[in-house]
């Protein structure tokens, strides 16, 4: 019996498109949905729990807006929801802080994530929580077999690396060759039930603060040729002109 | 202003040429940079010592370096770097250790800088789609994209200092299984020649493999062309669900440029389109855009390269 966790993010739609106002991003037209390799960590926590027996509790950080996420992960097949109630901006040491405090405090011994959000991409969560926790962690995780703690295959430099990995422990996921359920209709009545369960963590001051969004800046236009012929043109001046050949 | 460290990139045994460039950005951050080299044979250290700008070339020397374990390389290091801002490529490996780093230090991390100015720091987010800037008012752990800064150059003659270290490493590799092929990941490579659904079927992609073996390129794929064609696996997808590459060349070939492909490539330093379709949404983010057909365009590449790398 097992006491999983598995950390879900809110994020933008991730083919909607991202527009700056001011110094900020704009996202009030944008659709949030499940950061994609949350579903993975998802999928890998349920798998965990079929294996070995136990539940899974789904953990998110924000404003009541975020429940969206946790609903959704309950529709899926998580046992338990829960959210740190937070607005505004905070730095990665403070939302890590906040993570681990309530992840020994449900008692959590193994905890799930996505191997990056789709809005920062940083990656940065789950190796953030695991030292902060004094766990082992593996990240980009492409598969898990649940024996003797965990079994999990990982990129390694020219090819991947198996991986015995002692529980506690985090793992942030990657797609791998893996198929996510989706949420059926039972689930889905469920989770409009479900009630989410709000924490209050005392969050850390920050020491990262964002000072503005901006586009990327604009690509001057390149050069255009008709017809595959040019193609020994573009090979020169990769050599000539690029220097990247 | 506090010091900056630089935790050397390692690749193959040896030190990365991408530690020349965080050397540039350590400097950029306003003070000459200590190089931690992370080894299990400190000879390995001594190629740090010509990278001009370093202050001081440290080789942190332990049995934990031989395979890569979060907890055992971040309590290694940890003992090792003094107090100050830390940077580390922004490769997956070096950014997972960067962020176990910072929460080891109590302190925040921020991944994939592209850009430094003073105390401020450029990292794109919402896969490129916008990028942000933050402040620093302390110090932080930070990790640096390859291909952005220039790097700093060799001659130098800096002591390396050899220091034993020790890490507790929390997992154990059972097995190393290696690529069939002897070519390079995406995620590795500094050149990627990537097929996308344009291609037409799977077989197609030996002429992407020709090239990509031609010129030391990595082969990569288009979600399109893995979704639609299991003999793609998706360890070869760029884009937001697959992996975010930042090459010095990236030749998409068949590809149309769809949002979530553009996210995990955008950065490329060059990018080559080659598409039948004028219209493709790729072209406007190339260098060099050829439209007509691959099956016109890749054997004249693939000769012409060829040629010159004869």
């Amino acid at each position: 019996m097992s006491n999983i966790v598995v950390l879900v993010k809110q994020v933008p739609d991730t083919n909607a498109k991202i527009v700056v106002s001011g110094d900020r991003v704009d996202l009030s037209a944008v659709k949030k949905v499940m950061s994609p390799y949350d579903e993975f960590a998802v999928e890998t926590a349920l798998k965990h729990r079929e294996a070995n027996g136990g539940e899974v509790t789904a953990l998110t950080l924000g404003g009541a807006g975020a429940d969206k996420v946790l609903k959704d992960a309950k529709a899926i097949g998580v046992d338990h929801i829960v959210r740190i109630d937070t607005e505004g901006e905070h730095d990665s040491n403070a939302l890590q802080s906040a993570l681990a405090s309530v992840l020994t405090e449900i008692g959590a011994e193994v905890v799930y994530c996505g191997k990056s959000a789709a809005d920062t991409g940083a990656g940065s969560t789950g190796p953030g929580i695991a030292e902060r926790l004094g766990w082992a962690s593996v990240s980009n995780v492409i598969s898990v077999a649940f024996e003797n703690g965990l079994t999990v295959v990982a990129p390694s430099e020219g090819g991947n690396a198996r991986i015995s990995v002692p529980l506690p422990a985090v793992v942030s996921c990657d797609k791998g060759d893996m198929k996510v359920r989706k949420p059926n209709v039972k689930g889905i009545m469920q989770a409009k039930k479900a009630k989410v369960e709000v924490k209050t963590v005392a969050m850390q001051g920050s020491t990262v603060s964002v000072v503005a969004h901006s586009m990327p800046p604009a690509k001057p236009a390149g050069k255009s040729y008709e017809g595959g012929a040019a193609a020994a043109e573009v090979a020169r001046l990769l050599r000539e002109e690029a220097n990247v050949i | 202003m506090t010091d900056t460290i630089v935790i050397a990139e390692i690749a193959k045994g040896t030190i990365h040429a991408t530690t020349s460039e965080l050397v540039t950005a350590a400097a950029a951050m306003g003070s000459a940079p200590i190089v931690i080299v992370p080894c299990t044979d400190a000879s390995v250290a001594d190629a740090a010592a010509s990278i001009q700008g370093a202050s001081k070339v440290i080789a942190a020397k332990s049995d934990a370096f031989a395979h890569y374990d979060a907890a055992g390389w971040a309590s290694a290091l940890d003992a090792v770097a003094p107090a100050g801002t830390i940077l580390t490529a922004a490769t997956p490996q070096s950014k997972d250790l960067a962020a176990r780093l910072a929460a080891r230090r109590n302190l925040s991390v921020v991944q994939d800088v592209v850009a430094i100015n003073g105390n401020q720091l450029t990292s794109p987010v919402y896969s490129g789609k916008a990028m942000q800037t933050v402040a620093l008012s302390g110090p932080a752990v930070i990790s640096v994209r390859a291909n952005v800064f220039d790097a700093a150059p060799s001659g130098g003659a800096t002591e390396v200092a050899v220091v034993d270290t020790t890490g507790n490493m929390a997992t154990a590799v059972q097995e190393f299984m290696a690529r069939a092929s002897q070519r390079l990941d995406v995620a590795e490579a500094n050149i990627i020649i990537s097929g996308g659904r344009g291609m037409g079927s799977p077989d197609n992609f030996v002429h992407l493999e020709a090239i990509a073996d031609t010129i030391g390129a990595a082969v990569g794929a288009s979600r399109a062309a893995v979704d639609t064609w299991e003999a793609i696996p998706h360890s070869m997808q760029v884009g937001q669900t697959g992996k975010t590459v930042n090459p010095n060349l990236y030749i998409a070939v068949g590809i149309s440029g769809a949002i979530q492909h553009l996210a995990g490539m955008r950065s490329s330093k060059y990018i080559v389109a080659i598409n039948k379709d004028a219209d493709a949404p790729i072209f406007q983010h190339a260098d060099y855009g050829i439209v007509g057909t691959w099956e016109d365009a890749l054997p004249v590449l693939q000769s012409t390269l060829s040629s010159m790398m004869a």
